[in-house]
C-alpha cells in the first residue's frame, strides 16, 4: 500500500512535536489533525484492520494488491525485494504506551445541549465515556445517554455509504452532483434551497449556515425537532424574548417539579442531580434537607424523589399552575379551574411553604410541557423572588431561536408550493417525528432533489435521493454550549470509522471554500472571535479541558409577564394522554443504542418497548390488565400498544413515551415499543384529550426486569423522615437485629490488613436514573441479551437499580436501591462452588475467575442478593466487528457458560495499585473510582479503603444511617447503603 | 426354631414361591426368560418405543451442547431447573435396589431374593440417568472433570467445601459400588445360563462373563463373603447417597433449601420413590413374562408396606418443613411456606400432597396392596409426586428468595422436557435389554426359598 509510508509520518509527528511548546498540551489531539500524516498514521498504525476493512478505497486497494501480489508472486524470485520497515515503538509518540489508557476532553451534546466528557482511548480507540471533572456541567459525572454514547459511535448499523436512490455512490458523485444543482441555484439567489436542520446550537455551526445564507440570500434555513418547544417558547411568552434558565438546587430549600425530569434529562440533569443531592444528603451530621414536591402526569424517577408527589391530569397542569401563581401573588384561585379536594390539601400546603421560602425556592417546569405552563412557571418564581437567587436567566444557548412550529408550517408550506428544488436535512428524523397529520413524509418527496446527511438509514432517509452517512460526534470538530452557555470544543477522538461527513463538512460544500475540514472551519470561527493575544494558548487550554473557560453566559435581567388565561378545552370523554420523550432515547434518536434498549426505564422497569401506562383504577375500568394491547385512538389516528399499569399514575391518564415504534432504526431499535408520535397534534401537542382507549383481545410480551414491587416487610430499603433522624440518628440501623458474628462453627479468623475495599451507597441521594448501569456496561463489557431474554430474567446487568413501593397503591412512595455484588466477607457463593471459580481476596474482593467457571450457577441460587449474571448462551456479539472496538481492553470479555459479576471494577483497582507500588506509597483515597461511582449524576456511591479511617467511605460507613442489605444474614456485605431520609412537610403527614 | 410361624389370615398373603416349584424348574423358567423365550412383538415394540425417546435425550443433549444451557428455562434467580430435579429424582430411583440388595441381605430378609436382582438393575440404570445431569447442567460441560481430585497443571484442587464435590464423590462411589454388587450377584446365574445354554456363542459370552464360576464349595463361600462384604458397603451408601444429595440444598442458605430435617427426609423419599419404581417396574413384567409364582402377591405386599413406611416419614417431614417455617418465626422461613402453599406454584405443592401423601393411605387396605393393577396405578402416582416434590423444593425456593425485586418465574422449555424423557427412553431401553438378555431374577438365590433346599431361617416369616 503506497501510501503508508510510516517513516514519513513518523518524520512529519516529530517534526510536529519538536514544534510543540512544552508537552503539555499536544497530546490533546489538535496537532493530531492539523497534520494529515499524524491522523493518517493513528488511523493505519493502530486499529488497522478496522481501518482497512471498513474504508472502502482501502479495501479496494487491499484487494487489488492482493490479486497483484497473487499474479507476482512467481516473479517475485527474481526482484529484489522492496524495503520496508518495521515500526517500533522507538519513535512512540510521547505518553502513548501500549496498556495505558489516555483521555481527551470532549462533549457530547444531547439535542444541542453539550455535555462535557473525558474518553477513555485504548491506543487511541475510544473505549469508554467519562464525566468531565473540570467542567461545571458535569463535575465528573455523565448521563444515560452521553454513557452510551460510546455505542453509538460503533453501532453497526450506521450509514456507511454514500447512497443515491439505493445506489452506492461516491462522495465526489454527490459533490459533482450538489455543484452543478447550486450553480443554478445562485441564478435564483438561491431560492429553491432550504435547510432543514435540527435545533442549532453550535456557534461555528451557526456561522457557517450564515454564510450560506449570506450567498444564497434566497434560501432558507428551518429548524425542527419534536420536543423542546414548551420551554423555549415558554420564555418567549413570559418574557417576551427567548431566555434560558439556569437552576441553582443547591441554593433551594423548596424544590416543586411540575412535570420535570430534571435530575435525569434535559439540559444540566447531571448537575442539578449533583446539587440537588448535596442539599439532600444527611451524610456526616448534617440535619437539613431542602424538601421537594412534584406534580406529575406521569410518574418519573424524578418525582420518585420527591417529598411529596400528586398525579394530575394534563390538562389540569396549566390552572394547577395558574392557581399556584395566583394565590403566590395574593390572590385567589380561579373557580374555573379548582383544585380537586383531594389536591386542596397539597395545594394549601404547598403554597404555604413557597410563600415561606421566598428567594429560596425554585417552581420548574417539565421539557415536555407547554409553552403556558412555562410562563407560569416563570412568573411564579419571579414572585417567589428565585430570579437571580435559585433561578438565572441567561441568553438562549440556541444559536437562533425560532418558533419550530412555525418553521416547520413554513418548510410545509414550502414544499407544498412546489419552490424547493433542493432540501438539505441534517441530522433529524422529521419524516418520523413530525405530526402525522401534517404528512411531512408525503410532502417531503415534493422537494426536487433531496438530500440527508443520517447517521442511520432510517425513516427520514427513505424519501431522500442522496444519503451522505453523518459522522459521529466522537469523529469531527464542533462546539457547542452547555446547560450554563459554557462553551465546549468537541474534538474528534478517531477518524470517521465510515467515511462519515460531519455537517461543517456538508456546508462547506456550499461556500467558496468546499474543502475546509471541520477542524478548520471550528478553528477559523474560534481565531475570528477570540479577542484575547495568544490564540494558540487559549485554543490549547480549551481543547485540553474541554471547555473555553468563563464561556458561562451572564445572568441576565427580564421581567415575567403573567399570561392570560386561553380557552381551555374540556373534553373529559375520554382519557387523556401524556407525552414524554423516553429517559434513555430520548424522542427516537437513540432508538438503535441497544445498551439504552435493554436499560430498565426507573419506574415501569421496562426494557426493549414502551407502553401504556395506566393506573391500577383506570385499567380496572377498561378491563384491561398488564400487557394486553389496546388501540388508542385520537386525532384521527390509531395506535397499538401494550399496557402497563403503573402505581402512582393519575386516574384517566396514559403515559405515552415517544420515540419508540421505529421501523427503520436498525436491529436494535426496528419493532421495539409502537410509535406515539401520530397521536401528537399539530395544534397540542403537550398533551391529548378525549382519546378513546379499547381492549383488542390478544396481549403483547413486555419484558420487565423485576416483577414485584413491594418489600414484604424486609425493610431492604431503609427509610425514614427528617424528624425521625433528628430524634434518632440511629433510628434505621435498630431496625434489625445485628448478627452476632460469633454464632458460627466456622469462625473467621482472617485479618484484612492491606486494603480492605468497600463501597457505601447513599439511598437518599440514589436517584434511580440508571446511569450507573450503563456506565458499568461500557466498562466491563457486558453483553446486550434481547427481548427474550429478558423476558427469561437472564438480563446481564452487573449493577441493577431496585425499585420498591410503599404505601398507597395509587400514590405511593417510590424507592431505588442500586444493588450489585455487594462483596460479602463471607461469601455464601464462596463455599458452594465446587472448583474453587469465586474466592475471596485478601483485600475482600470477591473475585470471579471467568476461566475456572463451570457453570454450576450454584453460586447464584446461593447469593441472596441474586447478584450474579450468567452467560446461559453466547449473548457475546463476537460477529460484529465495530463492536470489538468497542470493548475494554482491561477486562475479559465473556462467552457461554460462565457466570459473571460487579468485581468493584477490579480491573481499576489494580490499575491504581500498580501506579501507587510504583512510587512506593499506598493508594490515595478517591483514586479508584469504579465506572458506578464515577458517573452518578447525584454522588450517591462512594467507594475506597475501609482500612484507611480517612476515607470517605470508612466516613460514610460511620454514619448512623449505614447499614447492609440483609445484614441479618451474617454475610458481612462490603457494600453498605445509607438510609434513604425524606423530609416531609409535616402539615401533609396523612397524606 | 425353624417351625414356619402361622400368620392370621388378614396379614398373611401367600409365600414367597408357589407351590409346585423345584430346583429345576425355577432355573428353567428364570434361565429360560433369557435362552429358550422367542423375542416377542410386544418386547420388540417397548424396545422401539424405548429407543426413539433415547432419541429425545440425543437430540436435546446435543442442542444442548451446541447452544448452551440457556435452552433450557432457566435463569437468574432459578438457577437450577428440570437437570436437578431429574437428577434427585433419578438418585432417589436408584435407592430401593441398594436398600433391597443390601440391607434387607444383611436383615436376611430372604422374601428380597426374588426381586433384588431386578432392583438392583434398577438402581445401576437409575443412576445412569441420574449422573448425566450433573454435567449436562454445567454452563461448560467440556470442562466439567474439574469437579475431580486430580493432579493438574494448574495446581488446583476442587474446592472441597462444596456439596456439588460431595455429590461427585457419592455418585461415582455409589454407581461404582452398585455395578459391582449386580455384578457379582450375576456371576452364579450365568455360570447357570452357560450350563443351560447349547449355542455355542451364548456359551462364550456367559463362559466369559462367569469368570470360571464352576460351583465348589469354596467359589460359595467366597461368594457369599464378597456379597456380605459389598452388602456391608453398600448399606452405609443408602443412607449417605441421598444424605450428600441433599447437602445439596441444606448447606445453602436459600429459604426451603437450608433445612436440617433434609437428610432423613430425603433419605425416605429415596426409598419411597425407589419401591414405587419397582413396583411401576416389576408389575408389568411378573405378568408378561407369568413370574406370578416367583414374584407373588406376597412381594407386592411387603413392597407397598415398605411404601406406606416410607411415604409416612415423608409425610412428616412436609409437616415438619411448614411447621418450622412457622415456627422459626423468620420472615423469609415464613414466606416461603406461605408461598409454597398460595404461590404462583402452589397447584404443584398440593398435587405433590396429593401424590405422596394422601395416595399411599390407601395401601393400608390389605385388598389394595394385592390388587396389582391398583398398586401400579399407587406406584405411578408416587413417581409423579416425588419427582413434583424435588420441583417444589428446587423452584418455590429459588424464585422468591431474600429480595423482592429478584423474584422470578420459572417454566420449562421443550428441551427440559426433551432430556427428561430422553432419560426415561435410556432407563427404559437398558432395562428392556436387561430383561432379555440377562436373569432379571436371581436363580440360585431362588432355589434357596424352595422348601427342598436348605434354609437359615423359615421361608414363610
Amino acid at each position: 500500500m503506497s501510501e503508508l509510508n510510516p517513516s514519513l509520518n513518523l518524520e512529519s509527528i516529530r517534526t510536529k512535536l519538536d514544534k510543540a511548546k512544552g508537552a503539555t498540551y499536544w497530546r490533546s489531539l489538535d496537532e493530531l489533525a492539523a497534520g494529515d500524516g499524524f491522523k493518517e498514521f493513528l488511523h493505519r498504525e493502530f486499529p488497522r484492520q478496522a481501518s482497512e476493512w471498513i474504508d472502502d478505497e482501502g479495501r479496494r486497494n487491499f484487494l487489488k494488491i492482493m490479486g497483484a501480489s497473487l499474479a507476482l508472486a512467481g516473479l517475485s524470485a527474481c526482484t529484489k525485494q522492496p524495503t520496508e520497515f518495521i515500526m517500533p515503538y522507538v519513535d512512540a509518540p510521547e505518553q502513548a504506551l501500549p496498556g495505558k489508557p489516555l483521555f481527551y476532553a470532549t462533549a457530547f451534546p444531547v439535542r444541542g445541549i453539550a455535555n462535557p466528557v473525558l474518553i477513555e482511548a485504548h491506543e487511541f480507540r475510544p473505549t469508554k465515556v467519562e464525566g468531565n471533572p473540570e467542567h461545571p456541567a458535569s463535575m465528573g459525572s455523565a448521563d444515560v445517554p452521553t454513557q452510551a454514547s460510546i455505542l453509538g459511535l460503533y453501532d453497526p448499523d450506521r450509514q456507511q455509504t454514500v447512497d443515491f436512490i439505493g445506489e452506492v455512490r461516491s462522495y465526489a458523485s454527490f459533490l459533482s452532483n450538489l455543484i452543478g444543482i447550486l450553480e443554478k441555484q445562485r441564478a435564483k439567489t438561491g431560492s429553491g434551497i432550504r435547510l432543514l436542520t435540527e435545533t442549532v446550537t453550535s456557534p461555528s455551526l451557526y456561522a457557517q449556515i450564515q454564510e450560506v445564507l449570506k450567498l444564497y440570500p434566497g434560501a432558507k434555513w428551518y429548524q425542527w425537532e419534536p420536543t423542546g418547544h414548551g420551554s423555549r417558547m415558554g420564555a418567549q411568552l413570559a418574557y417576551g424574548q427567548f431566555l434560558n434558565t439556569v437552576y441553582k438546587f443547591d441554593q433551594a430549600d423548596v424544590i416543586l417539579s411540575i412535570d420535570s425530569n430534571f435530575l435525569a434529562n434535559g439540559p444540566g440533569g447531571v448537575r442539578y442531580a449533583r446539587d440537588w443531592a448535596e442539599k439532600r444528603s444527611v451524610r456526616g451530621g448534617k440535619k437539613t434537607q431542602s424538601r421537594f414536591y412534584a406534580v406529575e402526569t406521569t410518574p418519573t424517577s424524578t418525582g420518585s424523589k420527591a417529598d411529596h408527589r400528586h398525579g394530575i391530569q394534563p390538562s389540569h397542569v396549566e390552572g394547577f399552575a395558574r392557581n399556584l401563581a395566583a394565590v403566590l401573588s395574593g390572590g385567589t384561585p380561579s373557580a374555573a379551574t379548582p383544585p380537586p379536594p383531594a389536591a386542596q390539601k397539597f395545594f394549601n400546603a404547598l403554597a404555604k411553604d413557597l410563600l415561606a421560602n421566598k428567594g429560596k425556592s425554585i417552581v420548574i417546569a417539565g421539557e415536555d410541557q407547554s409553552p403556558e405552563v412555562h410562563a407560569l412557571v416563570h412568573f411564579i418564581n419571579q414572585t417567589l423572588g428565585n430570579i437571580g437567587t435559585t433561578v438565572m436567566l441567561t441568553a438562549s444557548l440556541e444559536a437562533k431561536p425560532v418558533d419550530q412550529w412555525a418553521d416547520l408550517n413554513a418548510l410545509l408550506a414550502d414544499l407544498h408550493s412546489g419552490q424547493v428544488d433542493l432540501l438539505m436535512i441534517l441530522g433529524g428524523n422529521p419524516a418520523f417525528n413530525a405530526p402525522h397529520e401534517l404528512n411531512l413524509r408525503g410532502a417531503l418527496q415534493m422537494a426536487k432533489m433531496r438530500v440527508r446527511l443520517g447517521s442511520h438509514e432510517d425513516e427520514t432517509s427513505e424519501v431522500c435521493q442522496w444519503n451522505l452517512p453523518e459522522a459521529h460526534t466522537y469523529e469531527y470538530w464542533s462546539d457547542a454550549p452547555a446547560y450554563d452557555g459554557t462553551i465546549s470544543i468537541i474534538q474528534p477522538l478517531i477518524a470517521p470509522l465510515y467515511g462519515g461527513k460531519s455537517p461543517h463538512d456538508l456546508l462547506a460544500a456550499f461556500t467558496e471554500t468546499p474543502e475546509l475540514s471541520s477542524y478548520q472551519v471550528v478553528r477559523q470561527y474560534w481565531t475570528a472571535k477570540h479577542t484575547g493575544a495568544d490564540f494558540e494558548t487559549f485554543w490549547r487550554h480549551a481543547i485540553h479541558d474541554g471547555y473555553v473557560k468563563g464561556s458561562a453566559l451572564p445572568a441576565v435581567t427580564a421581567t415575567a409577564k403573567l399570561i392570560a388565561a386561553g380557552a381551555t378545552s374540556s373534553d373529559t370523554s375520554g382519557l387523556e394522554l401524556s407525552f414524554h420523550s423516553d429517559p434513555y432515547i430520548l424522542d427516537g434518536r437513540y432508538s438503535n443504542n441497544a445498551w439504552l434498549q435493554e436499560l430498565p426505564r426507573p419506574i415501569s422497569r421496562l426494557t426493549w418497548d414502551n407502553a401504556v401506562i395506566l393506573s391500577e383504577k383506570t385499567a380496572a375500568d377498561l378491563g384491561v390488565k398488564d400487557e394486553d394491547k389496546v388501540s388508542i385512538t385520537h386525532n384521527g389516528m390509531t395506535v397499538h400498544g401494550a399496557v402497563w399499569r403503573v402505581p402512582g399514575q393519575p386516574d384517566g391518564v396514559a403515559g405515552l413515551t415517544l420515540g419508540f415504534g421505529r421501523t427503520r432504526s436498525g436491529r436494535a431499535g426496528n419493532g421495539a415499543g409502537f410509535n406515539v408520535y401520530p397521536l401528537r397534534s399539530a395544534s397540542n401537542p403537550y398533551f391529548g384529550q378525549g382519546a378513546k382507549v379499547t381492549k383488542l383481545g390478544d396481549t403483547f410480551k413486555l419484558a420487565a426486569v423485576q416483577h414485584h414491587f413491594q418489600m414484604e416487610g424486609r425493610d431492604p430499603v431503609r427509610t425514614g423522615s427528617l424528624d425521625e433522624f433528628k430524634q434518632d440518628p440511629y433510628f434505621a440501623q435498630r431496625k434489625s437485629e445485628t448478627p452476632n458474628t460469633g454464632l458460627t462453627i466456622l469462625p473467621t479468623t482472617f485479618k484484612y490488613e492491606g486494603y480492605a475495599w468497600g463501597m457505601a451507597i447513599d439511598l437518599t441521594s440514589c436517584t434511580g436514573c440508571n446511569a450507573c448501569v450503563v456506565a458499568c456496561q461500557s466498562e466491563n463489557n457486558i453483553a446486550v441479551v434481547g427481548k427474550e431474554q429478558v423476558l427469561n430474567t437472564r438480563e446481564m446487568h452487573w449493577i441493577r437499580i431496585d425499585r420498591y413501593y410503599s404505601g398507597p397503591a395509587d400514590n405511593p412512595e417510590t424507592y431505588f436501591q442500586p444493588v450489585a455484588c455487594v462483596q460479602c466477607e463471607d461469601a455464601p457463593c464462596e463455599i458452594v462452588c465446587p472448583v474453587a471459580a469465586t474466592e475471596t481476596d485478601s483485600e475482600g474482593l470477591n473475585n470471579m475467575v471467568y476461566n475456572r467457571c463451570v457453570g454450576t450457577r450454584y453460586c447464584s441460587n446461593n447469593c441472596p442478593y441474586k447478584v450474579r449474571r450468567f452467560n446461559f448462551l453466547l449473548y457475546t456479539d463476537w460477529e460484529s466487528e465495530s463492536l470489538k472496538l468497542q470493548r475494554n481492553p482491561d477486562v475479559t470479555v465473556r462467552s457461554r457458560g460462565v457466570m459473571e459479576k460487579c468485581s468493584y471494577c477490579v480491573q481499576r483497582i489494580n490499575y491504581a495499585k500498580i501506579s501507587a507500588e510504583k512510587d512506593d506509597r499506598k493508594v490515595r483515597d478517591g483514586e479508584i473510582v469504579p465506572a458506578c461511582a464515577a458517573t452518578c449524576p447525584s454522588q450517591a456511591i462512594m467507594f475506597g479503603d475501609l482500612n484507611d479511617p480517612k476515607s470517605r467511605v470508612s466516613q460514610w460507613k460511620a454514619d448512623s444511617l449505614n447499614y447492609s442489605l440483609l445484614g441479618e444474614l451474617n454475610t458481612r456485605p462490603r457494600t453498605t447503603y445509607l438510609t434513604d431520609i425524606r423530609n416531609p412537610n409535616p402539615e401533609l403527614k396523612e397524606l | 426354631m425353624s417351625q414356619p410361624v402361622e400368620l392370621p389370615d388378614q396379614i398373611y398373603v401367600g409365600p414367597v414361591i408357589d407351590e409346585g416349584h423345584s430346583l429345576a424348574s425355577v432355573s428353567d423358567k428364570v434361565g429360560g426368560i433369557v435362552l429358550k423365550r422367542k423375542t416377542t412383538l410386544g418386547w420388540v415394540f417397548g424396545l422401539i418405543v424405548a429407543f426413539g425417546l433415547l432419541q429425545a435425550l440425543m437430540a436435546s443433549a446435543t442442542w444442548l451442547l451446541i447452544k448452551g444451557v440457556g435452552v433450557w428455562g432457566i435463569n437468574i434467580p432459578v438457577g437450577w431447573g428440570f437437570a436437578i430435579i431429574n437428577f434427585v429424582w433419578w438418585i432417589g430411583i436408584g435407592h430401593a435396589g441398594t436398600l433391597i440388595s443390601a440391607i434387607l441381605l444383611l436383615l436376611n430378609q430372604s422374601w428380597r431374593n426374588a426381586i433384588n436382582r431386578f432392583a438392583e438393575a434398577m438402581t445401576l440404570f437409575a443412576v445412569m440417568c441420574a449422573g448425566m445431569f450433573p454435567v449436562l447442567h454445567t454452563g461448560r460441560p467440556w470442562l466439567a472433570y474439574w469437579l475431580l481430585p486430580y493432579p493438574n497443571t494448574m495446581a488446583l484442587w476442587p474446592q472441597f467445601r462444596s456439596p456439588l464435590l460431595w455429590d461427585v464423590f457419592a455418585v461415582t462411589t455409589y454407581l461404582t459400588i452398585s455395578a459391582v454388587f449386580w455384578f457379582v450377584g450375576l456371576i452364579p446365574d450365568l455360570a447357570t445360563l452357560r450350563d443351560s445354554t447349547r449355542k455355542p456363542w451364548q456359551q462364550k459370552v456367559f463362559g466369559m462373563l462367569s469368570m470360571g464360576w464352576r460351583g465348589s464349595a469354596r467359589h460359595w463361600q467366597r461368594y457369599e463373603k464378597a456379597s456380605l462384604l459389598l452388602a456391608g458397603m453398600a448399606t452405609p451408601l443408602v443412607v449417605s447417597v441421598h444424605t450428600v444429595v441433599s447437602f445439596d440444598f441444606a448447606v445453602s442458605m436459600i429459604p426451603g433449601w437450608h433445612t436440617t430435617i433434609f437428610p432423613p427426609y430425603f433419605v425416605a423419599g429415596a426409598i419411597y420413590s425407589g419401591f414405587a419404581m419397582v413396583l411401576t417396574l416389576m408389575i408389568p413384567v411378573r405378568k408378561f413374562y407369568g413370574l406370578e409364582d416367583i414374584i407373588t402377591m406376597r412381594h407386592l405386599n411387603n413392597m407397598a408396606k415398605v411404601t406406606l413406611a416410607t411415604a409416612l416419614i415423608v409425610g412428616y417431614g412436609y409437616i415438619m418443613e411448614a411447621f418450622f417455617g412457622y415456627f422459626s418465626a423468620d420472615v423469609y422461613e415464613r414466606f416461603m411456606v406461605w408461598n409454597r402453599m398460595t404461590g404462583p406454584y402452589a397447584v404443584f405443592y398440593y398435587t405433590l400432597i396429593f401424590c405422596n401423601i394422601i395416595t399411599p393411605q390407601f395401601l393400608w387396605a390389605k385388598r389394595i396392596r394385592t390388587s396389582p393393577g391398583i398398586l401400579w396405578i399407587i406406584s405411578i402416582i408416587v413417581n409423579i409426586g416425588m419427582w413434583l416434590e424435588r420441583f417444589v423444593i428446587v423452584v418455590t425456593s429459588l424464585h422468591r428468595d431474600f429480595l423482592p425485586s429478584s423474584w422470578g418465574m420459572y417454566a420449562p422449555t421443550i428441551w427440559d422436557f426433551g432430556v427428561f424423557f430422553g432419560t426415561i427412553g435410556l432407563f427404559l431401553f437398558l432395562i428392556f435389554l436387561f430383561v432379555r438378555a440377562l436373569p432379571m431374577i436371581t436363580i440360585f438365590e431362588l432355589r434357596m426359598l424352595l422348601p427342598g433346599a436348605r434354609v437359615k431361617e423359615p421361608v414363610a416369616q
